[in-house]
C-alpha cells in the first residue's frame, strides 16, 4: 500500500512535468466544457429536464452567493467567479471518488529501489499545487474586486491605516493575513481530499467489501462540504474587501 | 541494537502524536460554536439563515486547524 504525499509525474509535455492529478484536472475541465455546451444547446422560456437540472445548480449558487453579499449588484458582478470556483472544485472531487482514479497505474521502480505502483489519475485537489493555484487567484481577485469597488487609495487604506500606532499594526495584522488565508485556503482542501484519499485506501485495504461503503459517501460528502467551504469563504472575503467599513 | 530508537519508530510515533493532539482542541472547537449555534437559533427562528451560514464558515475555519495537524503527520510519516 503506497500513499505519496506529492502527486506523481507521469510524463512530459516538452519541459512542464505532467502529474497524474493535473490529468484528472483537464480531464474535469473536458468535461465541464461538454456539460456547457450541452446545456447552452436548447434555452427555451419552459425548462426542460436538462435545463430544469442546470437552472437548479445555478439557482443554489446565486442563492447562496446572494446570501452571503446581500445585494443584487454584487451578486451579478462576482458570481462567475465564486460559482466556477464551486463547480471546478466539486467536479474535481467528485471525479477523484470514480473506480480506476488511484488504482490503475504503472509499475516502476522508486527511488529507494523497490517497485511501487504510479497511478496513472489521481484526484484533482490531492496536489498541494492545484489548491494553491485556487487560493492565490481567489485571493488576488479578492484584492481585485476590492480595488476596483471603493477605489485604490480607499482600499490601500484598510491595510496602511496611518491614524494611530495600533490601527497601524492591526492594518499589517490584516496584511498578513491576507497571505494566511491563501495557505488556509490551499491546505484546507489539500488536507481534506487527500486525507479523504488515504483514508479510502486504507479501509479497502483492511476490508475490501461492503465496509468501504460508508467512507465513499462521507467522502461524497466531504467533497460537497469543501467545495461550498471555498466558495462561501472566498464569498466572505469579498463582501469584506468591497465594504468601506 | 542500535543507540536509541531508530528513524521509523520516531516517525510513526510523531506523526500518530501530531494528529492525536491536533485534532483535540478543533474538535471542542467545533462543538462549542455548533451548540452556540444551535441555541441562537433556538432563541430566535427567523434569523436561522444567517446563524446557519456564519456557523458553517466557523466550522470551516476550525476544522483546517485540525487539517493543518493531518497535514503535518502525513508529511512526517510519509517524506
Amino acid at each position: 500500500m503506497e500513499i505519496s504525499l506529492a502527486a506523481e509525474k507521469i510524463g512530459h509535455i516538452g519541459s512542464l512535468p505532467v502529474t497524474n492529478s493535473m490529468l484528472l484536472s483537464w480531464i474535469a475541465s473536458i468535461f465541464l466544457a461538454i456539460m456547457a455546451f450541452w446545456a447552452s444547446l436548447k434555452v427555451s422560456l419552459i425548462p426542460t429536464k436538462v435545463q430544469n437540472f442546470f437552472e437548479a445548480i445555478i439557482e443554489f449558487l446565486y442563492d447562496t452567493a446572494n446570501s452571503v453579499l446581500e445585494d443584487e449588484k454584487a451578486t451579478r458582478k462576482y458570481f462567475p467567479l465564486v460559482a466556477t470556483l464551486f463547480i471546478f472544485i466539486i467536479t474535481n472531487n467528485w471525479l477523484g471518488l470514480l473506480p480506476g482514479v488511484g488504482t490503475i497505474g504503472i509499475h516502476e521502480i522508486s527511488r529507494e529501489g523497490h517497485e511501487v505502483l504510479v497511478p496513472i489519475l489521481r484526484s484533482g485537489n490531492a496536489d498541494l499545487n492545484m489548491t494553491l493555484a485556487l487560493a492565490i487567484v481567489t485571493m488576488i481577485a479578492v484584492q481585485v474586486f476590492g480595488v476596483a469597488a471603493i477605489g485604490t487609495f480607499k482600499y490601500a487604506k484598510k491595510y496602511f491605516n496611518f491614524s494611530g500606532v495600533i490601527e497601524f499594526f492591526v492594518g499589517i495584522l490584516e496584511l498578513l493575513g491576507e497571505f494566511a488565508k491563501i495557505v488556509s485556503f490551499s491546505f484546507r482542501l489539500f488536507g481534506n481530499v487527500f486525507a479523504g484519499e488515504v483514508l479510502l485506501v486504507v479501509i479497502a485495504f483492511l476490508v475490501a467489501y461492503i465496509a468501504p461503503l460508508p467512507f465513499m459517501f462521507l467522502e461524497l460528502f466531504v467533497g460537497f462540504i469543501q467545495a461550498l467551504v471555498f466558495t462561501m469563504l472566498a464569498l466572505v472575503f469579498i463582501k469584506g474587501a468591497i465594504q468601506t467599513h | 541494537m542500535e543507540n536509541g530508537l531508530s528513524l521509523e519508530i520516531v516517525q510513526t510515533i510523531a506523526s500518530a502524536a501530531t494528529i492525536t493532539i491536533g485534532a483535540i482542541a478543533p474538535a471542542v472547537a467545533i462543538g462549542w460554536i455548533g451548540s452556540k449555534g444551535v441555541e441562537a437559533i433556538g432563541r430566535n427562528p427567523e434569523s436561522a439563515g444567517k446563524v446557519q451560514t456564519s456557523m458553517i464558515l466557523a466550522i470551516a475555519f476550525a476544522e483546517a486547524i485540525a487539517i493543518y495537524a493531518l497535514v503535518i503527520a502525513l508529511i512526517v510519516k510519509f517524506v
